[in-house]
């Protein structure tokens, strides 16, 4: 088997005196969609945070294509190819949809810029209606691609997504989640997903963690954590 | 139309607002001290005033409450904007087409002795504060960050030219680039310590730069003659020739009458092209990655972190640019006033530029030089109007109301232009049309 591409070993964060991660482990393969479930405060968001370290790792390892990144600024772990998509989307609102974007060029510099942009615009049509609008007047939906193809502009190899469903009507969920699945099944690209949405989720995901007061304490393919009672019983039950 | 309350009421409400009136201008307007012959201070009464003061308050207070319609609240300002979009992209062409030609209109016009007040006065000291502004606007409009203590740079710029010119001899064109230099350095060295701050936070740590900066020049007498200043600065010249009437002189070279107005026109087309340099800078450095950076992370510090923006690099180049300007503007203040003291450098005057930066629309250009214009020529009009002194007595000031005047525009901006008088945004770049950003999308009190 080959080595993982996003290695997170026995990490362990805290918020001040909280502690929010107890030890959690998790890999992701390259090509591979990989979720985690849980409730609210459970340490899913933190988790994917810490990546980009904040807050930083008070124990174990972050390793990313065989480099270990718990200590390096952000702004370094961008540049390795790891992009995020954060809670909240978190796009510009003051800077026009192409300025959004060009920001989320920056790392790779403009060298593909046009390519890279015809790109999101077949997969996210609406953004290109949208051009010259500012990011603040678009739609949840909306902001929510763009805060995808902000991300995919600087062609990472793996890509974070906290909560994309958040806040957003069942049909753009969906097709949110069609476009993740496409680019993972076209591209290859490695997908890192936070949910609530559970249900969507690992269906979508190749593997699933679940993740209770900072801990894993279930993991699994998606089709078995789907089917697993304990999962329906905590997660699913009249969810969807 | 029916008045909107009842008369009885309207007085009854009126008379309150006069007693709060009069028990507000007891200790302000009634109150005062004077000094008689022996120069003791005595406690002079002007019951009259407070009676003014609380008549015209109860006055126009029943006027508003009784007659006046109640406006209908507005909808938001969504698509604000003041002029038209042909109008808009005019303007600035015009403007500075008339910049030009001001000095040269005003010479014909008034002649050497009655133009030199208006183009020092309104052209220099106004083009000073608009240069100023825009420097400003870089580190608060575009990047976000709120610096009360700006005019520490401008300080640093004068004294490297004061300094290095009286020490060492050193020229004012050479002098210029250095006191930008400087004053970056020293934007930088703030820089450092402050990255981690935000907000509230940052203003504090910005404005105690500021006020050490001053305690400095002031207190570190061996270095900057304390308060006494220093004195005799060399003067402006023509690339080296001297703006005076001996014979190598710029007048004598190009063969004109020797007259002091040529320094001042000189002054003003320097102080025009560097503001103007500020401003260009500006604009191409919105179109390019780093002025991107810099509005990106005014909106978002952890997006721009996630997107591999490097925050430190980005927030110390607004810092150390933003600064750069200010030492321009301050070599050239002191090359125009030939003395500097630290009385120059107080926190007024950060608070004046920002001022005018607020007022203008953060990040607006446009807005911050009709801001500058309003706030300083505003400060010089006010010492025209001299004949409020055959109403109010000799000793009546009118330049001394300047603070209560801002203070009530910027009440009236509160209310009318919260976001700042032009507060839509032109996007830097666009795809096919620009279309402005409303003023509702402004975020406020966010620095």
């Amino acid at each position: 088997m080959s080595a993982p591409l996003l290695s997170i070993q026995k990490l362990e964060a805290s918020y001040g005196q909280i502690v929010a991660l107890k030890g959690v482990d998790l890999d992701i393969m390259p090509g591979e969609i990989v979720t985690v479930i849980g409730a609210n405060g459970a340490g899913k968001s933190t988790t994917m945070m810490s990546v980009f370290g904040r807050p930083r790792a008070s124990a174990g390892k972050i390793i990313f294509d065989g480099q270990d990144i718990t200590h390096k600024p952000a702004h370094e772990i961008a540049r390795m190819g790891l992009a995020q998509s954060p809670e909240g989307r978190r796009i510009f609102p003051r800077l026009s949809v192409l300025e959004n974007l060009q920001m989320g060029a920056s790392v790779d510099g403009m060298a593909h810029f046009q390519a890279d942009l015809e790109r999101m615009f077949d997969i996210f049509p609406r953004l290109k209606e949208r051009i010259d609008q500012r990011g603040g007047t678009l739609s949840g939906g909306e902001q929510q691609m763009l805060a995808i193809a902000r991300a995919l502009m600087s062609r990472p190899r793996l890509l974070m997504l906290d909560e994309p469903s958040l806040g957003l009507a069942p049909l753009v969920v969906k097709q949110i989640f069609e476009v993740i699945r496409d680019l993972n099944r076209n591209d290859g690209l490695s997908v890192f997903l936070v949910e609530q949405n559970a249900f969507h989720a690992l269906k979508l995901a190749h593997r699933g963690y679940v993740m209770v007061n900072g801990q894993i304490t279930l993991s699994g393919t998606g089709r078995d954590l789907l089917a697993n009672p304990q999962v329906r019983a905590a997660y699913l039950e009249g969810a969807h | 139309m029916s008045p909107s309350m009842s008369i009885t009421r309207a007085l009854r409400e009126a008379g309150f607002a006069g007693l709060v009136a009069a028990g507000l201008a007891f200790p302000i307007l009634t109150l005062g001290t004077e000094m008689d012959q022996s120069n003791r201070l005595v406690l002079e009464q002007r019951w009259s005033w407070m009676a003014i003061a609380a008549a015209l308050v109860f006055v126009g207070r029943f006027l508003v409450l009784a007659f006046a319609r109640k406006p209908a609240r507005a909808a938001p300002h969504t698509g604000a904007r003041v002029l038209s979009p042909a109008l808009a992209a005019a303007l600035p062409r015009a403007g500075v087409i008339a910049l030009f030609l001001f000095p040269m209109v005003m010479l014909f016009w008034l002649g050497p002795q009655g133009s030199l007040k208006w183009i020092n006065n309104y052209g220099v000291q106004i083009l000073i504060y608009v240069m100023l502004g825009w420097g400003l606007n870089i580190v608060v409009g575009l990047a976000g960050l709120l610096d009360l203590g700006y005019v520490a740079f401008y300080a640093v710029g004068a004294y490297t030219y004061a300094l290095l010119s009286t020490h060492f001899g050193l020229s004012f064109w050479i002098c210029l680039p250095l006191a930008g230099l400087m004053a970056a350095s020293w934007g930088a060295m703030l820089g450092f310590p402050v990255l981690r701050l935000r907000g509230d936070y940052l203003a504090i740590v910005t404005l105690a730069f500021g006020e050490i900066v001053s305690a400095v020049l002031t207190n570190w007498t061996d270095f900057s003659n304390g308060k006494a200043g220093i004195m005799s600065i060399p003067r402006i010249t023509f690339f080296g020739l001297p703006f005076n009437a001996n014979e190598n002189g710029f007048a004598a070279t190009f063969g004109l009458e020797f007259q002091a107005i040529h320094r001042t026109i000189f002054l003003f087309y320097l102080i025009l092209a560097l503001a103007l340099i500020t401003h260009v800078v500006t604009l191409r450095l919105r179109a390019l990655p780093v002025g991107r950076a810099w509005e990106a992370l005014r909106e978002d510090e952890i997006a721009c972190r996630s997107l591999g923006i490097n925050t430190v690099n980005t927030k110390l180049t607004a810092f150390a640019l933003g600064a750069m300007f200010a030492g321009f503007a301050g070599s050239f203040f002191a090359v125009r006033q030939g003395f500097v003291n630290p009385d120059s450098f107080t926190f007024m005057e950060s608070a004046t530029i920002l001022a005018i930066v607020v007022l203008g629309g953060m990040g607006s250009q446009l807005g911050v030089a009709l801001a500058a214009v309003v706030m300083v020529g505003g400060t010089e009009v006010l010492r025209e109007l001299t004949f409020l002194k055959q109403i109010f007595g000799s000793s009546f000031d009118p330049s001394l109301y300047r603070m209560l005047l801002f203070g009530l525009a910027m009440v009236v901006m509160m209310i009318w232009r919260p976001r700042g008088l032009i507060s839509s945004r032109e996007p830097s770049v666009f795809l096919s049309q620009k279309k402005n950003v409303s003023g509702a999308l402004v975020q406020e009190g966010h620095g």
